[in-house]
């Protein structure tokens, strides 16, 4: 019987996902973020103030400067331990003498990753959404923003996990991959936007122009996040009150997008050849 | 077991291979082939190279220098998908996903090597974890996860078997019906690799053995060839009329070998080739010799004997 590589990355994926269902970690996650969604929501949605913005707008800025935060961490807690635990444990070993190449291990693993983080964030967000969706009335550009929230914010996680696959691909041992994992956390999304602010602070626009500046914020997958959920819809940028900020800056939105997957392929590459050389 | 219908097919073929870790050698320009149909057992102590040398042919691990083919392919990292849908292996301690249930381990490899799932149920079956199938791995004995190690390289009528110490934390009864299978699927032309720290227990299956000694092959034929290579005396043990066991000693003469004499017995030990006059010289003592054992050397001291000299 003949095996296509597409069903081989299909039971590996599968694998992933049932694993994440067992240990309960989705549902934590659907909980976690479902919660959060609902509860910044309903906050956003009583002080509008003078600007008039809509509750389903305030939602997408809030929880985009929440998922940020939250999305990296979720989705380096579930990549950082994927191979070197295998590794560890001996699992890998045997996995390898199965009619399964090394890069469908990978992208087996990345699908199913990113299937889990799929599920936590269209339920939970979603779910959130939809609650809100009954005392609020939303416009279709509102909902379109969000869905596009939700979806970048995969995007997001997928760049966290890919990420976090190249940690665990690279160290030793599983502790060395998890405080790895934090301190790549901590760079991405705090100690690279603060350090940047900082120096721009203290530069006073001597040194850094603002093509610079554009660069600089673009080099980091977090603030490209950022600005691709404040800018991309107006009623947004407007609430957030960076109208026309991004597209001044030359940024468009397929730009973003494109420097987001990029943050996707190459860590993803990365691991593929580590783990190609990778002997066990 | 000597295979059934031997065809001459190179299944493995290892040219001078060698694998130095940073600063070890642990495997040190190794040669053999292995023909189809064959099985060959590994034996050496722990650490002689057996785990390397499998992991080498499974294309786990590079070798430093020198040439692995397994099934006319090089193994290392091609992970061919042909080569592998016929092959099993069974790694020496064997890690499972723990969270997961037996019958789902099973059936996640079984799904992998296109094996269907009354096969995962009959294996199951077999080696006796059909009860403990719907417990989690995590809760299972070595012994248990070793039957669920054996029944995944068992999945999918495998044609290549890897067997890193098969029956360490098997109860006897198992052991059994692990060779049982082992025959089996040797009667159907499989080819198997099984490492072993005692020849012994693997004697009546292996067609041939490889006696390996710090990364070095210090020994490999049949069986016979080992007995003959090795050298060893055969001991006799002669029982004569009670009392007579200093004369016969003095009439057997200088140039018999003679070990331990007692009231009524002598041993007595000779090499292969002196036995024949030896057995002729104690006939013609007449009566007083009432019996005569012939003791081959044991398995275990050929293996000592390998083991404890110096690699040719």
């Amino acid at each position: 019987m003949k095996i296509s590589g597409l069903k081989i990355l299909g039971i590996l994926a599968m694998k992933e996902l049932r694993d994440g269902l067992r240990n309960r970690w989705i549902a934590a996650a659907i909980i976690v973020l479902g919660t959060l969604a609902l509860v910044l929501s309903l906050l956003g949605s009583a002080p509008t103030g003078s600007i008039k913005a809509s509750a389903m707008d305030i939602s997408v800025i809030s929880l985009a400067s929440l998922s940020v935060y939250l999305i990296p961490l979720i989705a380096l807690m579930l990549s950082f331990d994927a191979l070197v635990g295998e590794f560890e444990r001996g699992t890998m070993m045997l996995l390898l003498t199965y009619p399964v190449t090394r890069w469908q291990v990978i992208m087996g693993k990345f699908l199913g990753h990113v299937l889990i983080l799929f599920i936590a964030i269209f339920a939970g967000y979603g779910g959130a959404m939809l609650i809100l969706a009954l005392f609020t009335d939303a416009s279709l550009e509102g909902w379109q923003a969000y869905v596009s929230m939700m979806s970048s914010s995969l995007a997001l996680g997928a760049i966290f996990i890919a990420l976090g696959y190249l940690v665990s691909v690279l160290v030793k041992e599983r502790a060395t991959a998890a405080g790895t994992a934090i301190g790549l956390w901590l760079v991405f999304v705090v100690l690279y936007d603060l350090v940047l602010f900082g120096t721009l602070l203290i530069d006073e626009g001597q040194l850094i122009g603002q093509q610079l500046f554009s660069m600089l914020m673009l080099i980091s997958p977090t603030d490209t996040y950022r600005i691709l959920n404040l800018s991309m819809f107006d009623g947004v940028s407007q609430a957030a009150g960076i109208a026309g900020v991004a597209s001044e800056a030359g940024m468009s939105s397929t730009l973003l997008i494109s420097i987001m997957l990029l943050w996707i392929i190459v860590p993803l590459a990365a691991t593929l050849m580590v783990f190609q050389k990778r002997e066990l | 077991m000597t295979p059934q219908n031997p065809t001459n097919k190179k299944v493995i073929s290892l040219q001078n291979v060698t694998k130095r870790y940073a600063d070890e050698t642990v495997v040190s320009k190794v040669n053999f082939t292995i023909q189809s149909g064959e099985c060959v057992v590994l034996v050496g102590h722990n650490g002689a190279g057996k785990t390397t040398l499998m992991k080498l042919m499974l294309g786990l691990t590079r070798p430093t220098s020198g040439k692995v083919k397994v099934l006319d392919s090089n193994p290392a990292f091609s992970s061919t998908i042909a080569q592998h849908r016929t092959l099993g292996y069974l790694p020496e301690s064997v890690a499972f996903y723990e969270a997961m249930t037996g019958r789902e381990v099973l059936a996640f490899y079984a799904q992998l090597k296109g094996a269907s799932r009354t096969d995962c149920e009959n294996l199951l079956e077999v080696v006796g974890l059909a009860d403990a199938a719907r417990r989690r791995v995590g809760t299972y004995s070595k012994g248990m996860r070793q039957r669920l190690g054996l029944a995944q390289a068992m999945l999918g009528n495998p044609q290549l078997l890897f067997l890193d110490e098969p029956t360490t934390g098997l109860d006897p009864l198992l052991r059994q019906q692990f060779y049982e299978l082992i025959d089996a699927l040797h009667k159907e032309g499989a080819t198997s690799v099984i490492s072993s720290h005692a020849l012994n227990e693997v004697e009546a299956r292996a067609s041939r053995f490889i006696i390996m000694k710090t990364g070095r092959v210090v020994a490999s034929g049949t069986l016979d060839e080992l007995y003959q290579q090795a050298a060893l005396p055969v001991r006799l043990k002669v029982t004569v009329t009670p009392g007579e066991a200093a004369s016969v000693a003095d009439r057997l003469g200088p140039e018999t070998r003679i070990g331990e004499v007692n009231h009524q017995t002598l041993n007595l030990s000779c090499f292969n080739g002196d036995k024949m006059p030896l057995i002729r010289r104690i006939t013609e003592l007449g009566d007083v010799v009432n019996d005569l054992q012939i003791l081959p050397p044991r398995l275990d001291e050929v293996y000592s004997h390998f083991m404890n000299g110096e690699p040719s």
